[in-house]
């Protein structure tokens, strides 16, 4: 009830907007939908200020289906994220988050990737699994999390393996200051400052394909560490805990425009585990 | 579509702020002094920082004196006539993130330093109602809102020598001229990029100003700086892991215990480079002891690795350094958590008195830890003399006198996808940053602290810049009683506390102790109590608009009266709590953080708001 009214309010006021500004077209014309996206200004591959990801993209494509305009709430993707833009009510829809996601409603998957192993083409490691008994003499970069308690999968796998000393920590949030703070780990396997790293698909795919130095990538196995460490994750759109109107109309989007979501996904190098990736090849 | 009305929106939008940069005040260089600017100049240049501090006129640090007590000697507010206490004036900041800081009073003026955008205040108290004289806007990135762990707070600001230091969000330390406002220098120290922030009170000490670094979780190492206070230039700077020549760890540093002794500690003590990432951070405040000219300060938690990615004691976090203040060489070290399995960062305050016990007199040092112990440590060797738990713990079962190593319970170890339940202390520890006050009148320490313990159950999928991962699913309770807070007096010498306040909450304010033997602190409700130093009893109280998170101070008026004051202003770590974010775990854990704190977002609302109070109030 609360969320119609708002969304009813919210159309109003555009209209009249519209209006009192001259720049509408009259009656006959509908007034636009804003379609309002939690993103992160400088998140490369998945988002940043200039529209250059791959979300910026997806958020595009929902856009035009829906006879919308995109408007961004710009805030970084980290602790306090969702509380300051989703639940302050700032924005409407989170174009990336995983599945089973407990601070949101989350649609349909749309895509399932997962972690992989990356590393130069030139050293012909070939690594995919955690249990390779290389990686006992490697050195071995990974992403640090940092919340308490909670770190990089691979991280976990590891050092369940006993493989501390030779790991490597890359912060998750990389230098700020740079276009693309996510490419630090990804860089220093070009670089050869760590024999391979074990990084998120997406961010994987995208930096190895803007890499000069050919670069190996291989989803690693097992999926899952038993009891609970999985390192495949569904990713889908995530709105608020009561906007099931929106999430529903979400959904139809996704099943309808899947091709395309697929192929902006595949034109960024994402590494997929579920039917497209069948279907590619 | 003929027209995007988000652009004209954003247009409109683009003119209002225009507008509103227009219309705002000017700050630094169009900033008037006052009449009375020569007569201000001179009282503060005529009086060093020792004698200030004596003054009980005064505030001019955020723990009051170097000792860190927190003690006034003001008497016109006691347990007789406390119950007069009136308002004398209010300030609004304007702003809703948590107000940590303690005002500091030097002369006629009173300076305040919000959180982020940590703006600095001075107020001429000589006029009715305390007008701003002057305001000072250092513009922090904005970018440092967003990357700034655990909401956005600023714990104070530091006087010496005519100026005020103080620190932003985004890794600067500023200097002003205390009498006009004007910028001395600035010095970049921390970069918010990487992860690293800026939030602690600096400390004045011997011409250097002392500042330390936050972001543990954000893989940073940590660091105690000193500036020149003249020019801002680095005099020196101690790592808190890494070789002993960054740590300034030479034939100077005898530590008391063997553990502590050895060749480089920093990077043996850790698997790989992990030290380079480490944190041991600088975020809780200095204690200066002049006499042995001896600086001390705890180092946080190790981060971001979780302990099984971290074997070894992961020194030099989560313990207590003593260092010369000319040249930051370490004298001791002391670890309080070696080898941290809860995040108890040990940085703590540390307060320096000396107390009679063992038949003479012993120079202590008092440190309320998160791991739930009260330690009495010789600050001039740092032997631990005592440590008796102040709280209810079973995550450990004291220490070891001889090793002087905490003795870890093992079935209390938090682990991956293992369920603990009923680890006590939680992760905010005992007591958290808020500091305790010390009364010399009375002997005791005036602790506002937690009571809360933990469960780890099992998993949970969560996701940040892009990337999922899996963490423990942490829940948070309140400990045995179902009180969430405590405000207690406790006896450093006998072990034991002298009386306790059940809070409802966590008591997450300083604590303020005078010398009209009457005890102020704040609650996360918004009530600010006196209680009676002796008893405990409640002698006064008042309900400000919002949880209070901010440090009491006495001081005299240019009228010749005694104020009390304080910040209002729910937030840091509470204010997760207060907003939404918990939301899900009130469905998903009914004995959780939902149980335990979800209800604080009914009982306090944001807005930050300085306090003034006196006898009869406003005249």
């Amino acid at each position: 009830m609360m969320r119609n009214a708002r969304a009813f309010v919210l159309l109003v006021v555009i209209a009249t907007v519209a209006a009192a500004t001259g720049c509408g077209g009259g009656a006959a014309e509908r007034p636009t939908r804003v379609l309002r996206v939690c993103a992160d200004p400088n998140n490369l591959p998945f988002s940043n200020q200039e529209g250059a990801g791959f979300e910026n993209r997806i958020a595009q494509l929902l856009a035009s289906d829906r006879h919308a305009t995109v408007q961004y709430t710009w805030f970084a993707q980290r602790r306090g994220f969702v509380r300051n833009t989703l639940r302050a009510g700032t924005c409407d829809v989170i174009i990336g988050v995983p599945s089973s996601f407990e601070l949101a409603l989350t649609t349909r998957p749309y895509y399932r990737s997962s972690y992989v192993f990356v590393s130069r083409r030139d050293r012909a490691l070939h690594l995919s699994s955690f249990d390779d008994p290389r990686l006992k003499r490697l050195r071995i970069g990974v992403q640090m999390i940092g919340d308490d308690f909670a770190n990089s999968p691979p991280a976990h796998a590891l050092t369940a393996r006993g493989l501390v000393a030779n790991v490597v920590g890359y912060s998750v949030y990389g230098d700020y200051s740079r276009p693309h703070p996510l490419s630090n780990i990804v860089d220093a396997v070009e670089r050869g400052d760590v024999d391979a790293a074990i990084v998120w698909g997406p961010e994987a795919g995208y930096f190895a394909k803007a890499s000069p130095t050919p670069l190996d990538l291989a989803p690693v196995t097992p999926q899952i560490d038993l009891p609970f460490l999985p390192f495949v994750f569904d990713i889908s759109m995530g709105v608020r805990r009561e906007d099931t109107a929106l999430r529903d109309e979400l959904d139809d989007f996704l099943v309808r425009r899947r091709r395309e979501i697929d192929a902006i996904l595949a034109s960024y190098g994402v590494p997929r585990l579920d039917a497209a990736a069948a279907e590619a090849n | 579509m003929s027209c995007s009305v988000g652009r004209v929106f954003a247009q409109s939008l683009a003119a209002l702020t225009l507008a509103i940069v227009a219309c705002s005040p000017q700050t630094t260089d169009e900033q008037t002094a006052p009449a009375s600017d020569g007569e201000l100049a001179g009282k503060l240049v005529t009086a060093d920082l020792a004698t200030l501090q004596q003054d009980d006129g005064e505030w001019v640090m955020a723990s009051k004196t170097y000792a860190g007590t927190r003690y006034s000697g003001l008497t016109d507010i006691n347990t007789q006539t406390v119950k007069q206490l009136g308002v004398a004036w209010t300030f609004s900041t304007g702003m809703t993130a948590g107000h940590e800081a303690a005002p500091l009073v030097v002369g006629d003026t009173m300076y305040l330093v919000t959180p982020w955008p940590n703006v600095v205040y001075a107020f001429d108290l000589t006029q009715p109602g305390a007008p701003v004289k002057w305001k000072y806007d250092p513009k922090p990135l904005g970018a440092s809102k967003g990357v700034a762990c655990c909401d956005v707070v600023n714990r104070g600001a530091a006087y010496d020598q005519g100026a005020i230091f103080f620190n932003t969000l985004d890794g600067r330390t500023i200097s002003l001229d205390a009498a006009t406002g004007r910028e001395r220098w600035v010095a970049q120290l921390a970069d918010i990029n990487r992860g690293e922030t800026i939030t602690m009170a600096p400390l004045g000490v011997k011409g250097k100003v002392l500042v330390g670094n936050s972001g543990g979780e954000f893989g940073v190492r940590g660091w105690l700086t000193a500036l020149d206070e003249n020019t801002g230039a680095i005099a020196w700077r101690a790592y808190s892991t890494g070789p002993d020549k960054d740590v300034l760890i030479g034939p100077e540093f005898k530590p008391f215990y063997a553990a502590d002794r050895g060749t480089d500690l920093g990077l043996s003590t850790w698997p790989g480079g992990a030290w380079k990432t480490g944190g041991g951070t600088v975020w809780g405040f200095v204690s200066y002891d002049p006499e042995l000219d001896l600086i001390y300060y705890g180092t946080s938690n190790p981060g971001p690795w979780n302990p099984d990615q971290r074997p070894g004691e992961n020194k030099w976090t989560a313990g207590i350094f003593a260092r010369s203040p000319e040249t930051g060489a370490a004298r001791w070290f002391y670890q309080t958590s070696p080898h941290d399995l809860y995040d108890h960062d040990g940085i703590n305050e540390l307060v320096l008195v000396d107390l009679q016990m063992d038949g003479g007199t012993r120079k202590v040092l008092l440190r309320p830890d998160r791991n739930g112990l009260f330690y009495v440590i010789d600050r001039t060797t740092g032997e631990v003399l005592s440590a008796a738990a102040y709280v209810h713990v079973n995550s450990n079962r004291g220490i070891d006198r001889k090793t002087g190593k905490l003795i870890p319970v093992k079935e209390k170890e938090p682990r991956q996808g293992v369920v603990v339940r009923d680890i006590c202390p939680a992760s905010p520890g005992a007591k958290d940053w808020q500091p305790m006050a010390f009364s010399p009148r009375t002997g005791l320490a005036y602790i506002p602290h937690n009571n809360l313990c933990m469960d780890f159950e099992g998993m949970e999928v969560s996701y940040i810049a892009g990337t999922p991962y899996v963490g423990a699913s942490v829940v948070f309770k309140a400990g045995p009683g179902g009180n969430r807070g405590f405000f207690t007096a406790w006896d450093p010498v006998k072990g034991q506390a002298a009386w306790q306040i059940k809070e409802n909450f966590p008591a997450w304010s300083g604590a303020l102790a005078t010398a009209g033997d009457v005890v102020f602190y704040g609650t996360l409700e918004g009530w600010f109590k006196a209680v009676n130093a002796r008893t405990g009893e409640l002698l006064w109280q008042f309900k400000t608009g919002s949880g209070i998170v901010g440090q009491p101070i006495a001081y005299r008026g240019p009228d010749g009266r005694e104020y009390i004051a304080v910040l209002s202003g729910i937030g840091g770590w509470p204010g997760a709590i207060v907003s939404a974010e918990l939301d899900t775990r009130d469905a998903t854990a009914a004995n959780g953080w939902g149980g335990a704190l979800g209800d604080l977002k009914d009982a306090s609302t944001r807005g930050g708001m300085l306090y003034v109070f006196s006898l009869g109030g406003s005249r």
